[in-house]
Parts: C-alpha cells; sequence; structure tokens
C-alpha cells in the first residue's frame, strides 16, 4: 500500500521540497568537532596567571532545540587553561596505562576506555562545583579521575587492589566518590538514577544540579524517556546528557537510532548540542546548563559531539565496523589535547617548554601513581572481606553462606 | 525408578484414612472468619488490645515514618490524591504535602531508578508499586543498581531505600497479575526481603524497613489488607519495629513443623486447628515474616522437637521458598527428620481467571490440611 501512495506523482514535489529542507537544516546545524575552534583578542591577555580574560567560541560551537544558545563568549583564566590541559593529559595518560596494562594481562574483565573523549569529563568538571553530582556509564575512569579520585586508587582498581577505589570490589565500571554515583555496567540504567539525585538536590534545596551522561547506544533505552518525563515534570535540576561518541559498541547512531539528533531527543526538554571535542565548548555549554537548570527552568538534554580512539572495549579493536581513515582523522586533526595545545601556545598562554614541562608533569605523575597501584596488595582472600559490605556495617544479618555448609561466615 | 525418588514415592503410596470433609465453599471465606478468631485466643487476656486492618498498620507505619525523619518519602503510582490503589497511603498527601507524597507517572523502571536515585543521595524514599508484578518492569534497578551498589563500591555508597507493594495473587487476576516474588528476591544478595502476615507484622516490618540503612523489599499481600488482626498495645506504638531475621511461633506444636509465610500463615493456621480437632495433633506454625536472612534457627529448632517439616508458600514450586526450606532443612536437619521433609507450593501454572481453576492454583486450607495428615500417616 506505502509503494503505491508514493508512486503517485503528486507526491513526489512534496517528498523533494522535504528533502531539500532537510538538507538545509543539516547544514546549517552542523557542530564542529574542531578541538581549536575558540578565539580571542591576544591583546586582552593579562600578564598574570589568576585575571580573567575573554574568549570567543566558534559560531558552530553549539546548536540548540528550544533553548536560547548559551554565550558564545568564556571568561578564563591563564591558569585554569593550564590546569585544564593537564587534567586532559592526565586523563588520557591513565587510560593508556590502563590500557598497557591490559594488554599485560594484569586487568580482568571488562576495560572501557575514553580516550579522545577527554574533553567532556574535564569540561564538565571545570563547569560545575564539587557539590554538584555527576554519573555516568561504564566508561567512567575520567570522570572518576575529575571528580576527586586520585589515579592511583582508578588504576589500583583496575588492578583488583584493596586499595583501589572502590576496594577491589567494583572494577573498571564501578567506581564511586564523593558526588560521584558511578560507574553502572547497565547501560541506560543511570540516567533515572541520575535523575534521583536531581530530585534529590530539589527535595533537599539548595542551587545544585546534577551532570547525568550517557552514550548514543543507551540513548534508545526506554528508561531513558522515562527519566526524561519525570525530569520535566518535577522540573528537576537535571543535566541529561549523550555522550555521542558515534558508535554504541560497533552499531554507528545511524543504525541505532531514527532520529540522531540527541539532543532533539527529549522532546518537550529544550537541548544543547555541544563541540565535544572542544573542552571551553563543553565548559561554557555545562556552565550556562547548570545555571539554566539550578534557575528552576527545568532539565537540559545536552549532546556532547565527541568520538572514541580505541575500540568499545579493551576487546574489540574498533576497526571492523568504521575505517582505519575516520579514526586517524579524528585523531591527528580534531584532538582534543591538541587542540586546545594549539590555543594556549597561539595564545601565549604558555610557551612551548611550559606546555612540555606540564607533559612531563602529567606523565611522571601518572607513572608514579601506577607504580604505587602496582605495589598495592591485593584483597586477602579470606571470609571476612568477601562478605564485608554487602550490608551496611553493623545492619548485617547474623550469618552469610558461602559455597557449602562449612563456609557459612558469622558477623556476630 | 531411581532411587532417589523413592522417599517421596514411598509417600505419595502412603494409605490414608480419608475421611470425607465437605470442601470449604470458597478458601477465601473459610480463611477470613478463621483466622481472626484464632488470633484473638492468643490476646484474650492482653489490655489495650485492638483491632487493627493490615491496611491500617501499613498506613500507620508509614505516617509514622513520615512524621519522624524528614528524609522519608513515598512515590509511586495513585499514592496521593487517589489515596493509593488500595488505600495503604490514605490521608497521607493531606497530613505530610505533595513534597513527601508523590504520585508518578506509570513508569516503573523510572520512578524506581529515580528513587534508587534519591536514595544514593542519602534520602530515605519508600518506593511503592502497585503491585510487584509491574516491579518485574523494574527489577533491574531493585537487583542492580539498589542492591548490588554497596557491595560494588566497597562500602561507601549505602541505598537506603524500601520497595513495598502487594504480592502474589489476589482474587481472579489471572496469571500476569498473581505471581509472587518471594524466591525472586529473595536470592539477591544485598537486599533483605520480609513478607508480613498480620497487622502486627505489617507495620512492625515495615518500619523496620525504612529505617533499615540498605535495600529492603516489602511483600505485602493484597488478600491481607481488608483482614483484621489485634495489635497489642506495645505495636500500637511509634517506636514499634520487629528485627529482621526472625520468624515467629505463630502456634506452638510438637508433631509437625510447618513453615510459612504471608496469606499462608493464616491458612496453616486454620489447618493446623482442623488437624487438631479431628486426629488431636499439634502442629507447629512458624511464620518466616523475613525471608532474606532467613531463620534457618527457629525452623531447625523445631524440627529437631517435631521431626518432620512442610512447607507452605504460594510461589511457583520450582526453584521457590519452599525448595530453599527444604534443603536448609536436609542440611542442617536431616538427622532430626522422620519423613521426607515436603513442600506445599502454588501450582506450576499460569495462574488461570476462572475461579475453580484458580482455586487449584494456589494452597487451601484443605490441601493443606489433607497433605499434613497424609505426611503424619493419619
Amino acid at each position: 500500500m506505502f509503494s503505491r501512495a508514493v508512486r503517485i506523482s503528486r507526491v513526489a514535489p512534496i517528498r523533494a521540497a522535504q528533502r531539500a529542507q532537510t538538507a538545509s537544516v543539516a547544514a546549517r546545524r552542523t557542530v564542529t568537532t574542531n578541538a581549536a575552534s575558540a578565539q580571542v583578542d591576544k591583546s586582552s591577555i593579562p600578564q598574570s596567571d589568576e585575571e580573567p580574560f575573554q574568549i570567543r567560541l566558534s559560531d558552530e560551537s553549539f546548536e540548540t532545540y528550544e533553548l536560547d544558545p548559551p554565550p558564545y563568549t568564556l571568561d578564563v583564566t591563564k591558569k585554569e587553561l593550564k590546569q585544564m590541559y593537564y587534567d586532559m593529559v592526565v586523563v588520557r595518560q591513565m587510560e593508556m596505562a590502563a590500557d598497557r596494562l591490559y594488554k599485560e594481562k594484569k586487568i580482568r574483565g571488562f576495560c572501557h576506555l575514553s580516550t579522545g573523549q577527554e574533553a567532556v569529563a574535564v569540561g564538565v568538571e571545570h563547569a560545575i562545583e564539587k557539590s554538584d553530582d555527576v554519573i555516568t556509564s561504564y566508561r567512567c575512569h575520567g570522570f572518576a579521575y575529575m571528580r576527586g579520585g586520585t589515579v592511583r586508587s582508578i588504576i589500583g582498581e583496575l588492578l583488583g587492589r584493596r586499595e583501589g577505589i572502590a576496594y577491589g570490589k567494583g572494577g573498571s565500571m564501578h567506581m564511586f566518590t564523593k558526588g560521584f554515583y558511578g560507574g553502572n555496567g547497565i547501560v541506560g540504567a543511570q540516567v533515572p538514577v541520575g535523575a534521583g539525585l536531581a530530585f534529590a538536590q530539589k527535595y533537599t534545596g539548595g542551587k545544585k544540579a546534577t551532570v547525568i551522561l550517557y552514550g548514543d547506544g543507551a540513548s534508545n533505552q526506554g528508561q531513558v524517556f522515562e527519566a526524561f518525563n519525570m525530569a520535566k515534570l518535577w522540573k528537576l535540576p537535571a543535566l541529561f546528557g549523550c555522550e555521542n561518541n558515534k558508535y554504541g559498541m560497533g552499531t554507528s547512531a545511524a543504525r541505532s537510532s531514527a532520529l540522531t539528533d540527541y539532543y532533539k531527543r527529549g522532546q518537550y526538554i529544550p537541548g544543547l548540542k555541544v563541540n565535544g571535542m572542544d573542552v571551553l565548548a563543553v565548559k561554557a555549554a555545562v556552565q550556562y546548563g547548570k545555571q539554566w537548570t539550578t534557575e528552576d527552568n527545568g532539565p537540559l538534554v545536552l549532546e556532547y559531539v565527541t568520538y572514541r580512539y580505541g575500540g568499545h572495549s579493551m576487546s574489540d579493536p574498533g576497526t571492523t565496523y568504521r575505517t582505519r581513515e575516520e579514526i586517524q582523522r579524528m585523531r591527528s586533526t580534531h584532538d582534543p589535547i591538541a587542540g586546545l595545545k594549539q590555543h594556549i601556545l597561539d595564545w601565549g598562554v604558555a610557551q612551548e617548554d611550559e606546555l612540555k614541562a606540564i607533559d612531563k608533569e602529567a606523565r611522571n605523575h601518572v607513572n608514579e601513581e601506577v607504580a604505587a597501584a602496582e605495589a598495592m596488595a591485593p584483597p586477602e582472600p579470606t571470609p571476612k572481606i568477601l562478605f564485608e559490605d554487602i550490608y551496611v556495617r553493623g545492619s548485617e544479618p547474623q550469618f552469610i553462606r558461602g559455597r557449602t555448609t562449612d563456609e557459612v561466615f558469622y558477623f556476630h | 525408578m531411581s532411587r532417589y525418588l523413592r522417599p517421596a514415592a514411598r509417600l505419595a503410596a502412603t494409605a490414608r484414612a480419608s475421611a470425607v470433609r465437605p470442601a470449604a465453599t470458597s478458601p477465601f471465606i473459610s480463611r477470613a472468619a478463621a483466622v481472626p478468631s484464632l488470633q484473638k485466643r492468643t490476646y484474650a487476656d492482653a489490655s489495650g488490645v485492638k483491632e487493627y486492618t493490615v491496611r491500617d498498620a501499613l498506613n500507620e507505619a508509614l505516617a509514622e515514618e513520615l512524621e519522624s525523619n524528614p528524609k522519608v518519602f513515598i512515590m509511586g503510582e495513585e499514592v496521593a490524591q487517589y489515596n493509593g490503589a488500595y488505600k495503604v497511603t490514605k490521608g497521607l498527601l493531606d497530613r505530610f504535602g505533595d513534597k513527601r507524597v508523590i504520585d508518578t507517572p506509570i513508569t516503573e523502571m523510572g520512578f524506581a531508578g529515580l528513587a534508587v536515585g534519591a536514595a544514593l543521595s542519602g534520602l530515605h524514599p519508600v518506593c511503592e508499586f502497585m503491585t510487584f508484578n509491574f516491579a518485574m518492569q523494574a527489577i533491574d534497578h531493585v537487583v542492580n543498581s539498589a542492591a548490588k551498589t554497596l557491595y560494588m563500591s566497597g562500602g561507601i555508597q549505602p541505598c537506603n531505600i524500601t520497595f513495598r507493594g502487594p504480592n502474589g495473587f489476589a482474587a481472579g487476576v489471572a496469571a500476569q497479575h498473581s505471581q509472587d516474588y518471594s524466591a525472586w528476591y529473595g536470592s539477591v544478595p544485598g537486599l533483605k526481603v520480609v513478607a508480613p502476615w498480620s497487622a502486627e507484622d505489617a507495620k512492625g516490618l515495615l518500619k523496620a524497613a525504612i529505617r533499615d540503612p540498605n535495600p529492603v523489599v516489602v511483600l505485602e499481600n493484597e488478600l491481607l489488607y481488608g483482614q483484621s488482626f489485634p495489635m497489642s498495645e506495645a505495636a500500637q506504638k511509634d517506636d514499634f519495629v520487629l528485627p529482621f531475621g526472625k520468624a515467629k511461633i505463630e502456634r506452638a506444636g510438637k508433631d509437625l513443623t510447618m513453615v510459612s509465610l504471608s496469606r499462608c500463615v493464616g491458612q496453616s493456621l486454620v489447618a493446623a486447628e482442623n488437624l487438631k480437632k479431628k486426629y488431636g495433633v499439634e502442629v507447629e506454625v512458624i511464620n518466616l515474616r523475613s525471608i532474606k536472612p532467613l531463620d534457618v534457627e527457629t525452623i531447625v529448632k523445631s524440627v529437631k522437637k517435631t521431626h518432620r517439616l512442610i512447607s507452605v508458600e504460594s510461589g511457583f514450586p520450582a526453584f521457590g521458598v519452599g525448595a530453599e526450606i527444604l534443603a536448609l532443612t536436609m542440611e542442617y536437619a536431616f538427622d532430626y527428620l522422620d519423613a521426607p521433609a515436603q513442600r506445599i507450593t502454588g501450582a506450576d501454572v499460569p495462574t488461570p481467571y476462572a475461579q475453580k481453576l484458580e482455586e487449584m492454583s494456589f494452597p487451601t486450607e484443605e490441601v493443606i490440611e489433607k497433605f499434613a495428615a497424609k505426611l503424619l500417616r493419619l
């Protein structure tokens, strides 16, 4: 029936018109993934590290849906730019260390790296306060670090050590620290949980917000839309954010999503698409989003356009569903770290040797922390440690059963 | 036939004097009439005892906890303006306002996840499911988000949340609304699971659940909501809580241990009374109250005394609460058993709608009585 309908000639002009419209819309609304697209009036850059100056983001940094765009200007200091650079390098180095340790078979199970996506974790943290909340998916190492986890505790966790961030109980996907609620191994499950964090912020009062991250793959989970609905209904201070790295495992966004404009997926929630390769654009967007949502305007749906260099997890070479050229092009021309580095040099924020020193400091820091993590002891394989923290201490049942009736562990 | 099956086969072949008794017209009616009278006897000379329906007991528990702790709130479908689909939350909106008593959209997975998030953030949500049949949509958040987070975080991220609602079958609601999830939740490390029977159970266990710093699943029963039970003076106070992991011996006996939970406790008590009248045997009826942790000690102590055990529950037979009780009895009390432990369960069938077929799908007082008599070779 459908095929008969489209054969009718009068349909053709309408379809053609639609196509033309779609094309023009697409052309108008493309966010750049250029990591070094911001501009500055060099004469305005102060000598002091602490004094703020204004940068101008590219016109193609944002696209909006039912929302006024954020200001295209952002106040930064030299110190902050250097800190952002340092943070991204540490995250990159940490992920590379994890990659190496995994290949040395020292890390077990799943390990999802965020190489290429550093600007999101770093940009988010630089836009919010420690008292705000963050929750993300299993690709969580960078966020755990930015929220205050140490490199040694994160790598220690990957190595299954007692002094790991979750005492060796959680592994790669389950990291928690103050204001950071994981790390969730179930695709999309963090989205309603994150809405609950925002709910609690509203319940207890105060100008706080929750940044909730999920991938383009997770964006098709039903519970994401359930969370959108309640967040809008109850005007929760939730900044939903799709980290669109173009692939949910090996399925490209276009093959999984009927609408790949993830920032419009909230339908009745305003959306903001951001250049997720540019840490400055991410910061500007999240800062604006936080202000917007804490003014009781309800939630926002952000889309961070980003790219992961590696495979979905360590077991995925990441080359069967995309070309090596594509990866190479993103790495060489859109890299978030290289982009910020270029700005720092061009704007005279730091000289080449100072940046090299920062690079070295970051690398040394990660190396030292990894060495410290490797020296940590694994949890002792005792029933006491196996059975601790299943229930809150002091509220445990009298005993918990092991594998046989001989292995019953008594708490009291 | 395999020799492993022989003991049970022997039991099945046992001839039994089967005095023909008129079948109860409806298992629901006979149970409703018999249970309170049994209970009244228990409290005959206590002073200050009041009759409470299970619904009122739950309502009082919620009201007291909302009153005493501002971190406690209740959310779920129709809990506020509608006063609760089963009126358990009646009057709470008027008393505590819409900040504390929150109507959700019909979005189980979403609001269960949201409630878990609020709990991770330090609040103490009570997440009501209109029935646990609908909670299957949300079970990922109960199991993966609530129960496992404390352990996965190495003990730094607690989740104080209470999931509650009616569980198991009601009258004439067919397969999708009749499932018993005791065994499902009872199998998950990190959860505590309780199933109240009486009004005291309901109040004491729900209050304990809300106060417990861990995720707790409270499996109520729709058919019990309207049933009245005596409530002791102590239980009427706002500091009344029942400990988890402690079963209650509802009726002492020396000839058979009957382990039961939720609504089946009342049926077991009626069956026990009938067995006494007809055969002069004393059945000990244990009300589990708590499914996880399970009070093995009380069960084993009772078996040491009675040497026979039967479990009574309304879940599906395979891998159920009864299966667990029998396995534990075998592990810990095998030498004290004079006969193979037996279980009475729901039938292995998606619950049918027609009344007589439905009756065949769940334990009735008559089935319990007959099967117990058979086990006792009466």
